[in-house]
């Protein structure tokens, strides 16, 4: 039976994670290549890297750090944040990340789905979509870009869809109103795009406690669930989180 | 002839990642797409994401497939990843491609049913259905990583190396003399994908499929 997947998610800036407090004493804090080490070597499935803040040695610093992880990592990972072209979709890939995601310039020009799924194949193309609530659109929410700041005119699940048929392979929706509140995912979201989409649909925004993963999986239909600061904070580890779900019912990799 | 490991580099998909896996293990290999160099290896690793029309045109046009077909027939050893788990067999219902034949048997698509997501992305279990020298120490029902939405239905079932669940049971793994094929990639399965890829490094090649088959 597949699996339902544990995704950790580590914000990088300039090449160096922007949060990690719980490994102040046993590793590097900051340094994204020794995190996901640790993350790996815990039994994590999944790992995603957004770069959230350009600058103009960003590409490089970027793909010395995707080839650092891929060299110590053996599982799949995925890069975005920022992805406008393909040539540095190509970049990413190259240096041994699995998947490259992207979402504003998606939005603003959708062929790079194209571009990308014929390519490299759709399994590489992830769309990252950031919703908001918004009664006035036909689905209850609306697709927003560069990081929740630009409203579109987009309904979540029209561009789901258009997403999918334009070769996106997975889509990680990632809901602005539960975004850094640890209070639990957004369910009705999640269960609107994953039951209208034919690809996986990762989970994001608003995990706080192993509860919130129970939740997404049953209720929301998640294929993935992607965590952060719980982790990142020490309040809970991965195999903590697994060992939860595993007793609920849900079925999770055991390392 | 040099000990070294040819990886079959003909277009399908990113490389690094087995790449990264040889050089983790210190292995000495090549990643090419000329037919002499494979001639010349010890052992061949034939991976790749991707389509299986593609795959086969860009075999024949590069020789590859001749080079495939007498690097088996010479018994050295071979380890298919995913779309090299396909094209090995008879043919493919992906375009409707004839591929190379080293094993009976076709590939078929997932069906588009009941909410079954196709590809099949994620972790889930395998559960070998015999004993063999490249699975040797990895737990029965061990999570691999896949990708995919064709999957590999041997004509002769003891080909069959491996079972997993996904809509409906189906081969995750063959196996056939010298030749290991996984459906799952073992170099993004985290330790039991690299507890394969080391057995695959030691294996010297030699399975009797025969006896296997009166195991099972």
């Amino acid at each position: 039976m597949l699996e339902k997947r544990i995704v950790v998610c580590l914000d990088v800036r300039d090449g160096r994670t922007t949060k990690g407090i719980r490994f102040e004493n046993n590793v590097d804090v900051g340094d994204p290549v020794e995190m996901a080490r640790q993350y790996y070597e815990e039994g994590i499935d999944e790992l995603v890297f957004y770069d959230i803040m350009a600058s103009a040695e960003r590409r490089k610093i970027r793909i010395d750090t995707v080839r650092r992880v891929a060299e110590q990592v053996f599982i799949p990972f995925s890069v975005g944040g920022g992805i406008s072209s393909r040539e540095e979709m190509r970049e990413v890939l190259l240096a041994g990340a699995e998947k490259v995601s992207v979402n504003s310039a998606a939005v603003r020009a959708p062929r790079i789905i194209t571009d990308g799924a014929s390519l490299y194949g759709s399994q590489c193309i992830v769309l990252g979509m950031d919703a908001r609530r918004d009664p006035a659109m036909p689905s209850g929410y609306r697709v927003v870009i560069d990081g929740g700041r630009t409203p579109t005119d987009l309904d979540a699940l029209a561009w789901a869809r258009q997403a999918e048929e334009l070769g996106a392979g997975e889509i990680v929706l990632n809901s602005i109103d539960a975004d850094g509140t640890r209070g639990g995912y957004e369910i009705e979201l999640t269960r609107v795009i994953s039951e209208g989409v034919g690809v996986p649909v990762v989970a994001s925004g608003g995990a706080g406690r192993p509860e919130h993963l129970l939740k997404v999986f049953r209720e929301g239909r998640a294929d993935a669930a992607l965590i952060a600061s719980m982790v990142h904070s020490g309040d809970f580890s991965i195999g903590g989180i697994k060992d939860y779900l595993r007793e609920r019912g849900i079925p999770v990799r055991v390392t | 002839m040099a000990n070294t490991i040819a990886v079959l580099d003909y277009g399908a998909g990113n490389l690094s990642s087995v790449q990264n896996v040889l050089r983790h293990f210190g292995a000495e290999f090549i990643v090419t797409s000329r037919p002499a160099d494979v001639e010349r290896s010890s052992a061949l690793i034939f991976p790749g994401d991707g389509e299986a029309a593609a795959s086969m045109g860009e075999l024949r046009r590069t020789g590859l497939d001749e080079a495939l077909r007498s690097f088996h027939a010479s018994g050295r050893k071979i380890l298919g990843i995913c779309i090299g788990c396909q094209v090995i067999f008879s043919h493919s219902e992906e375009r409707d491609t004839a591929c190379l034949g080293l094993i009976p048997g076709e590939v078929k698509r997932f069906p588009r049913t009941q909410g079954l997501k196709v590809p099949h992305m994620g972790w889930n279990s395998v559960r070998f259905r015999f004993r063999h020298p490249v699975f040797e120490g990895v737990p029965q029902g061990s999570s691999f990583y896949f990708i995919h939405s064709y999957y590999p239905v041997p004509a002769n079932v003891r080909h069959s190396a491996a079972e997993t669940e996904y809509g409906e049971t189906f081969a995750s793994a063959v196996a056939a003399r010298n030749m290991v094929a996984v459906q799952f990639h073992p170099e993004k399965s985290g330790p039991v994908g690299l507890r394969l890829i080391s057995n695959f490094l030691s294996w010297d090649g030699y399975w009797d499929e025969d006896g296997a088959a009166d195991d099972a």
